[in-house]
């Protein structure tokens, strides 16, 4: 992951829909690379009241040298989502870490492109457990979309993002990249 | 060069010492008696954070606040002000020219939270410290496992005494840390005088070694064309201040020709063009305007520290700027203004902050296309 860049932005994904614990719906279709934040559309199905909306951005931290995901969540109405209503948007694993690792796990941060704080998962694990799922793979071997793939099936499952098989055969590449596919 | 010349212990004291005389103002919305308080003037350390002096503070102001929960939050000339910054770093940089003492306002209510990040306790504080802390050992030694494996009892005694301002303590847990000095070549030194390996992804067998110094830049541009920093436009929005935390890379070989100019420029290659700032160069003043540095008015300065050029006669400078390009004016770090030939490991190892990265403002001004001639 240390490619050096002119241009740099982060990936987004915006507009995931929540409705609720159980009946999660968020389907990723594609991400999209870009510099700013514009509205991207995607896979709507809510027949509930209470819907909560997600934007998730990937962004590089040339400190850790990892991806790391930024959120927030807001409202129908656009409101913005407490720490507490996130927080029961969450798989029940990953609320009950927060609730053990308050300051360590996932806490507001200043997003570094939008400056705004979004919610964020500290990655100073990340390069650990990146190199026992990746297993042998040399880094100079994967393509970044199958690492980020691979990436995305761990931190996915602290948000309770899930990624469609059709999305995985798309573009893996290397076969040696790994997936954890989650069920419901 | 012996690890006792590598830093003065003249210099941390210097850093922790360091305060910035504030005035605070309790905004007048939430006044709710006549006549309204005072400003509470109060010195708020560099190395420190300004919700930490909000114990000092609300005593002061709570007879007049109107009832309700407090999230409290400071502003600067309407800017409000993130408190993750240290405060020596948000004065440097969002005071052009210092302001003596720098009047600031306080609310304890309606937090702005689309654009800061609410700080409701010293736990907040606290953990973005820990959390930098870890950041910065991540980026030295490729891990943070010394931050992790702190004992409860050694974190709470290293944050205390940041808090309490008590150096000596902050060192007899920090030096275990061994995340620094770094040596004349920038790259770490442990106590045995011994290179220790930094992990880089260009590491093969040793041999290739790339050692990485956690940066913090502050980039503000002013308007072209000031005589005095005095006329500066007040920052009324953070999205006009460029923010990067971005590691300097070091390759062993090269870095004792490590300037702060080179390091600078590594980060901000189109501000660091050499057509436009050559090394004797500092920045260009009016004719006869004498360079000073006011921070050290009020407190003592060891004359190692001071800046070599402002003791001399006014620095004119001839500057011929062709293009757009943004150039640099001035580097600030912990209230010096730098010259940018200084060796970059020195200015690590006596500047930097205790979460052990180094936060640099720097200064530029986009002059429209014109010449300036001496």
């Amino acid at each position: 992951m240390g490619s050096s860049c002119k241009e740099e932005g982060y990936l987004s994904l915006e507009n995931m829909f929540h409705i609720d614990r159980n009946e999660e719906c968020l389907i990723v279709d594609s991400f999209s690379e870009r510099e700013e934040t514009d509205d991207v559309a995607t896979l709507v199905h809510s027949t509930s009241n209470e819907t909560h909306i997600y934007d998730f951005h990937i962004v590089y931290s040339f400190s850790y040298k990892v991806p790391v995901l930024y959120f927030h969540g807001y409202q129908s109405d656009g409101q913005p989502l407490s720490m507490d209503e996130i927080e029961n948007d969450l798989p029940p694993s990953s609320s009950k870490i927060l609730r053990e690792s308050k300051w360590t796990y996932m806490t507001l941060g200043e997003h570094p492109y939008v400056r705004r704080p979004w919610y964020t998962l500290h990655p100073c694990a990340t390069s650990d457990w990146m190199k026992l799922l990746l297993g042998g793979t040399s880094m100079k071997d994967l393509d970044i979309s199958s690492y980020l793939l691979s990436w995305l099936s761990v931190v996915g499952q602290a948000i309770g993002l899930r990624i469609p098989l059709e999305l995985q055969q798309r573009s893996v590449k290397h076969p040696s990249a790994s997936c954890f596919i989650i069920n419901n | 060069m012996a690890t006792t010349e590598l830093c003065s212990e003249e210099a941390l004291r210097f850093i922790w010492g360091g305060a910035i005389p504030l005035q605070i103002h309790l905004h007048e919305s939430e006044v709710t008696t006549l006549p309204p308080p005072p400003p509470a003037l109060i010195l708020g350390p560099r190395i420190g954070y300004l919700p930490l002096l909000v114990p000092l503070l609300k005593p002061y102001f709570s007879s007049t606040l109107p009832p309700g929960v407090d999230t409290v939050w400071f502003d600067y000339k309407g800017l409000p002000l993130k408190w993750n910054i240290p405060t020596g770093v948000l004065f440097d940089l969002l005071c052009a020219e210092p302001e003596r003492p720098w009047n600031l306002t306080v609310h304890f209510r309606g937090h702005p939270g689309e654009t800061l990040i609410p700080c409701e306790s010293e736990d907040n504080v606290k953990w973005s410290f820990i959390n930098a802390l870890k950041e910065a050992a991540y980026v030295i030694n490729g891990n943070c496992k010394n931050v992790m494996n702190l004992s409860q009892a050694d974190q709470f005694e290293l944050w205390q005494s940041l808090m309490k301002g008590n150096v000596e303590a902050y060192q007899r847990i920090a030096s275990r840390l061994k995340l620094g000095p770094i040596g004349e070549d920038c790259t770490l030194k442990t106590g045995a005088g011994q290179p220790r390996q930094a992990l880089g992804e260009a590491d093969t067998a040793g041999s290739s070694r790339v050692g990485r110094i956690p940066v913090r830049l502050y980039v503000r541009n002013i308007i072209q064309d000031l005589d005095d920093f005095d006329e500066a436009t007040a920052v009324d929005s953070w999205d006009s201040i460029s923010y990067i935390n971005r590691p300097v890379e070091i390759h062993k070989h090269e870095g004792h020709l490590l300037t702060l100019r080179t390091a600078l420029k590594a980060l901000l290659p189109e501000i660091f063009d050499d057509e436009t700032m050559p090394d004797n160069q500092i920045f260009s003043k009016e004719e006869g305007c004498q360079v000073t540095n006011p921070s050290f008015e009020d407190y003592e300065t060891p004359n190692s520290l001071r800046n070599v050029e402002t003791e001399e006669a006014s620095i004119i400078s001839d500057s011929v700027v062709l293009s757009k390009k943004p150039k640099v004016k001035l580097i600030r770090i912990q209230g010096i203004e730098l010259d940018l030939s200084i060796p970059f490991f020195w200015v690590v190892n006596n500047l930097m902050n205790p979460d052990y990265f180094i936060h640099i403002c720097v200064f530029t001004e986009a002059s429209p296309s014109q010449v300036l001639v001496r």
